[in-house]
Parts: structure tokens; C-alpha cells; sequence
């Protein structure tokens, strides 16, 4: 009797092994195949022209994507400037100051509007500046990702200030400090390390979003000066250039998304430092 | 709280473990003061979390320039006590409080809560400077209340620095992190902190229990040195503490003040069963 429960015990344990280990490595997997086929077929076709260039029309060879580099860091700039402070200081409230009804009510709100489909955004912000500017802009653009940052932001600064032990709230208060200057002097400081990263990994997640500029940003093949014309973006760059028949365009496409991976890279590994210089400063507590 | 209990022979129990020096220290104190004009006063103080009272009507005095302590087993609401005198308790939620706290004969809930705490500091159980350095650790509470001249600050850093005897240790890092500094050390400075504000009551909510022997002992020096400034409360769960530091000692048992008298009375002749249990080690 004892043999083959033994057998059949150790069967499993290899089947469990086996099917936990295949799956890891199918995922990793597929994220190094990304990597590397970006890497390959992006880098390829990387130039400095890329960099400095407006798209050359059809048929020509080089052109880069210039307006297109500018124009999503105008956009991200606008959307950070319309989320982070929205969602901060609506995190400020739930932490400090909303009650826990209530706060579990907006959170439970704020995790829908987080799931809510990125084009349905780009609807709402097409039905609500878009129709009445009567064009597209980098102004419309740039709300409508910020409106999608606003619930990551509030959660992010939600929980990283409920973590702030309760100790240092009292002892500021203890020294006669009213609760605003409390939050202002003590806890936003503690706790400011893990919001920081909070906001950048936001700030990655909608780098890469594309459906809601198709609605609000639109594209261009030209600088588009100011806020308030249409404007070129590398998602919709490379949504554009690949979905295009010229192989020339996709090759752009690719360098395209290179970059964007890389700028979404460099902005998560920055967010990972900065929570890991907090976490060696907490653990010597 | 009759003086005269002092004269009676019959000696119930004696702690053999009482230090001899800390029975001398507390003889200064005499049962009269207690009825004498308290700094802090507790009458018929009802506290309640929730449904669950936790203090139950307890009146007491607490002489000024003095050290008392509140002893007893966990739960049994002498930290909740404390904090009422400095109305740290209205931070919590459901919590409610019946009864009169009068700081110097004004009712502390007319007062400015602020203001409140700027008379009667505290000092809690762990250790909390905020992650600042050492310098704006003990530079809090004085900004906090409108001192922005740079030498002023760095004048009362020193004071209270030195009062909490921790400025030859630190003098050197004023700017580095309070975070690497010792778990004794950053109680110092929590001290520290709270004496820059110079309040006219301190309250330390079991300073010591979070630290060695050795930690323990510095701190203790340090209340020596500021109690006559300073009227100093005290919770803790070290009778020997209670012992070597306090004047007056108020014994706390499920909610309610069982016993409070001059320390040396509590520790050589309580006059209730349950102190002397508790004193002798017999349960809690």
C-alpha cells in the first residue's frame, strides 16, 4: 500500500514542477522574445535621423519621427500635469481625511474607473473637448491620458500614506502641530519615495496608450506648435506606419517601438530605485 | 492617602528587589502633596471605546514639578489615561470620553488642542523620530510654532539636546538621519524632541520598554535631570521603575485607579490586596 502512494505522491509533485516551471519560462519567455525581436528589428533601423528628422513622405527614403518624439512628451507632460496632482491630493483625502465608509466607497469607484477600456477615455474626451474645440489637439490628448492616471495616482498615494505608521502622526501631533501641517511635515515626506515611483510607473503605463489619442490627438506628419492642433505621437506613429504597405514605414514602426520600450524601461527602472533607496532608508527603523 | 498610615508597624510585605537608594528617593515625596494644588487634575473620568468602557470614573491629582507613575497589568487602561491628558485619544474614532481634565484648574477640552500639547508633551512607547535628520527632528515643534530665525532654532536644538543628555553622542551628526542612531538613542531624541518645546508636563507612555537595560538606565538618568522642571507621568510595566523614578505611583486594574499614594507607601504598605498581589508578582 505505502509504495505506490509514495509513487503516486512523487508523480505529482514532478507534474506540479513541471507544469508551474514550463509556464514561468513560457512567460518570461515571451517577454524576452519581444525584447529581443524590438531590439533586433527596431535598433536595426535606428539613425540619428530618427531622432532629428520629420517622416519623409511616401516613396522617399530616411525621415525620422521627431514630432513624433516632442509630441508625446508634450502630451505626457499635459497628462501628468491633469492626473498627478488630481489623483495625489484626492489620495491625501481618503488617507487622512475621508472616512471609512467613505473611502472605501471611492476606492472601490476609483479600481472601476481604473478598469474602465482606454478607448471609452478617448470617447469621452473626443465628446468632451474634441467636438466642442471642433479639432483634434495635443490638448485633448494630453487630458484624456491624465484622466487615466487619475486613479492609479489616488490609489498609489492612497496606500503608500495608510502605510505611514500611525507613531509618526502622532508624534507630530503631539508636538502641537495641527493635522494639515502633520501631513505636510511628516507624513507626505515619509511616504513621498514610494508615491514618486507610484506616478512613474503610471506615467509608463500611459505612455503606450494608443486608442485614446486616436480620438483626441489624432496624428500629424508635421511640428505641431503650441497645444492646440493635432499632433503627432509615437503610438500612433507606429499604429499608423505598421498598419501602412510600405516596408519602409514599417521599418520606422520598429525603431518606434523601440524607443517607446525604452523610454517606458528607463522610467520603471528609475521608479524601482527610487522605492528601493526608501526601502534600505525604512529598514533602519 | 492618610499620612499617618506611615507610622503603622504592621508592614504588609516588603519587595525584597527594591533597591534601597529608590525608597530613599521617593521618601521626599509626602502623602500631603497629593491633596495639594495639582497641576494635573482627573475627575470622574469615564472613557469608553466603542461599547467598551475602558476607564471607569477615576479622579486623581497629579502634583506639579513631581513624577507619578501608573502601574499595572496590560489592557488595564492606564496608557488610554495618559493620553487623555494631552487629548490624544480624540484622534481615535468611536472613542469617547466623559468627565473633567483640568491642566492648572482650566478645563483642557476648552482649550486649544494645540496649545494643549504644547504644555503637556509626549513620549511614546517606540521610539518615533520622523525620517529627518537629528536637527529637524528636535527643530519640530519649535517651527511647527512659528520659530523660523535659523540661531534661535539652533540654540533651543542644543538645549534640549543636552537636557536629554544625548547631545555629546550626536553633536557631531546634527544632520545626518535620526534613523541610524540606536533604538536607545532615538528615544532620547524623541525626549528630546519633546522637551524643545518646553512643556510643562511631560508624559512618557512606557518609554523603556522597547529597550535594553543599559538604554533603560540613561533614560531614567535624564528624567532625574528634567523632573525638576518639568512635571513628568509616567506608564510603565517595570516596577522597579515605577520604583526608582516616580514620587507618587497610581496602581490601575481592569479600568479603574485601585490605589494611589506616595510610591514608597504603594511598594512597602499598599493598603489593598490586589496592589500587594500585583507588586509581589502574584498574577499580572
Amino acid at each position: 500500500m505505502k509504495k505506490p502512494l509514495s509513487f503516486r505522491r512523487k508523480a505529482i509533485n514532478a507534474i506540479m514542477f513541471s507544469a508551474t516551471g514550463v509556464c514561468t519560462v513560457l512567460s518570461i519567455g515571451v517577454l524576452f522574445f519581444i525584447l529581443g525581436f524590438l531590439l533586433i528589428q527596431g535598433g536595426k533601423f535606428l539613425s540619428w535621423n530618427f531622432f532629428t528628422k520629420l517622416p519623409a513622405p511616401v516613396g522617399e527614403a530616411g525621415g525620422g519621427m521627431a514630432n513624433a518624439i516632442v509630441g508625446s512628451g508634450k502630451i505626457l507632460l499635459l497628462a501628468t500635469l491633469v492626473g498627478v496632482p488630481i489623483g495625489f491630493l484626492a489620495g491625501v483625502f481618503l488617507a487622512e481625511y475621508g472616512h471609512a465608509a467613505f473611502s472605501s466607497v471611492v476606492r472601490f469607484v476609483t479600481d472601476l474607473l481604473n478598469g474602465v477600456p482606454s478607448i471609452v477615455m478617448g470617447i469621452f474626451a473626443y465628446t468632451l473637448i474634441v467636438l466642442r474645440m471642433k479639432h483634434f489637439s495635443a490638448f485633448a490628448g494630453g487630458v484624456a491620458l491624465g484622466i487615466m492616471m487619475i486613479p492609479i495616482a489616488l490609489r498609489s498615494t492612497d496606500e503608500f500614506l495608510r502605510a505611514v505608521p500611525a507613531s509618526l502622526r502622532e508624534g507630530a501631533m503631539a508636538l502641537g502641530a495641527a493635522k494639515w501641517k502633520s501631513i505636510v511635515t511628516v507624513i507626505i515626506p515619509a511616504a513621498i519615495n514610494g508615491i514618486m515611483s507610484g506616478m512613474m510607473l503610471n506615467l509608463a503605463r500611459v505612455a503606450g496608450e494608443t486608442a485614446p489619442l486616436l480620438f483626441t490627438a489624432l496624428s500629424n506628419q508635421f511640428w505641431s506648435p503650441g497645444w492646440n492642433q493635432p499632433t503627432a505621437s509615437l503610438p500612433v506613429m507606429i499604429y499608423t506606419y505598421a498598419i501602412a504597405p510600405y516596408p519602409d514605414w514599417h521599418r520606422q514602426a520598429w525603431a518606434a517601438g523601440f524607443i517607446l520600450l525604452a523610454m517606458v524601461f528607463i522610467v520603471n527602472i528609475t521608479a524601482r530605485t527610487i522605492v528601493a533607496s526608501g526601502m534600505s532608508n525604512k529598514s533602519r527603523l | 492617602m492618610n499620612p499617618n498610615i506611615k507610622n503603622q508597624a504592621s508592614v504588609k510585605s516588603e519587595a525584597p528587589w527594591l533597591a534601597q537608594k529608590a525608597i530613599v528617593e521617593s521618601d521626599k515625596a509626602t502623602a500631603a502633596e497629593i491633596n495639594g494644588s495639582p497641576k494635573l487634575q482627573a475627575s470622574g473620568l469615564d472613557f469608553f471605546y466603542g461599547n467598551n468602557q475602558a476607564l471607569h470614573g477615576i479622579s486623581l491629582r497629579i502634583p506639579a514639578l513631581k513624577t507619578t507613575a501608573f502601574i499595572g497589568p496590560s489592557g488595564c487602561g492606564k496608557s488610554t489615561f495618559l493620553r487623555t491628558f494631552n487629548r490624544m485619544n480624540e484622534t481615535l474614532r468611536h472613542a469617547r470620553m466623559q468627565g473633567e481634565v483640568l491642566l492648572d484648574g482650566e478645563n483642557i477640552l476648552e482649550m486649544e488642542v494645540s496649545q494643549l500639547r504644547l504644555r503637556v508633551g509626549m513620549v511614546f512607547q517606540r521610539s518615533n523620530p520622523f525620517p529627518k535628520s537629528v536637527f529637524d527632528n528636535v527643530a519640530y515643534g519649535p517651527r511647527v510654532n512659528g520659530t523660523r530665525r535659523k540661531s534661535d532654532l539652533e540654540e533651543v536644538v542644543e538645549t534640549s539636546l543636552q537636557r536629554a543628555a544625548l547631545w555629546d553622542e550626536v553633536k557631531d551628526h546634527l544632520h545626518k538621519s535620526a534613523l541610524e542612531l540606536s533604538g536607545g538613542q532615538q528615544q532620547r531624541l524623541c525626549i528630546a524632541r519633546a522637551m524643545a518645546v518646553d512643556p510643562e508636563v511631560l508624559l512618557l507612555d512606557e518609554p523603556c520598554s522597547a529597550l535594553d537595560p543599559i538604554a533603560t538606565a540613561k533614560i531614567e538618568e535624564l528624567l532625574f535631570q528634567i523632573r525638576n522642571s518639568c512635571t513628568l507621568v509616567i506608564v510603565t510595566h517595570n516596577m522597579q521603575q515605577a520604583a526608582r523614578v516616580a514620587d507618587f505611583t497610581g496602581f490601575f486594574l481592569l479600568g479603574k485607579l485601585i490605589e494611589y499614594d506616595t510610591t514608597k507607601t504603594i511598594f512597602e504598605r499598599p493598603k489593598i490586596q490586589a496592589t500587594e498581589d500585583y507588586i509581589t508578582g502574584r498574577f499580572g
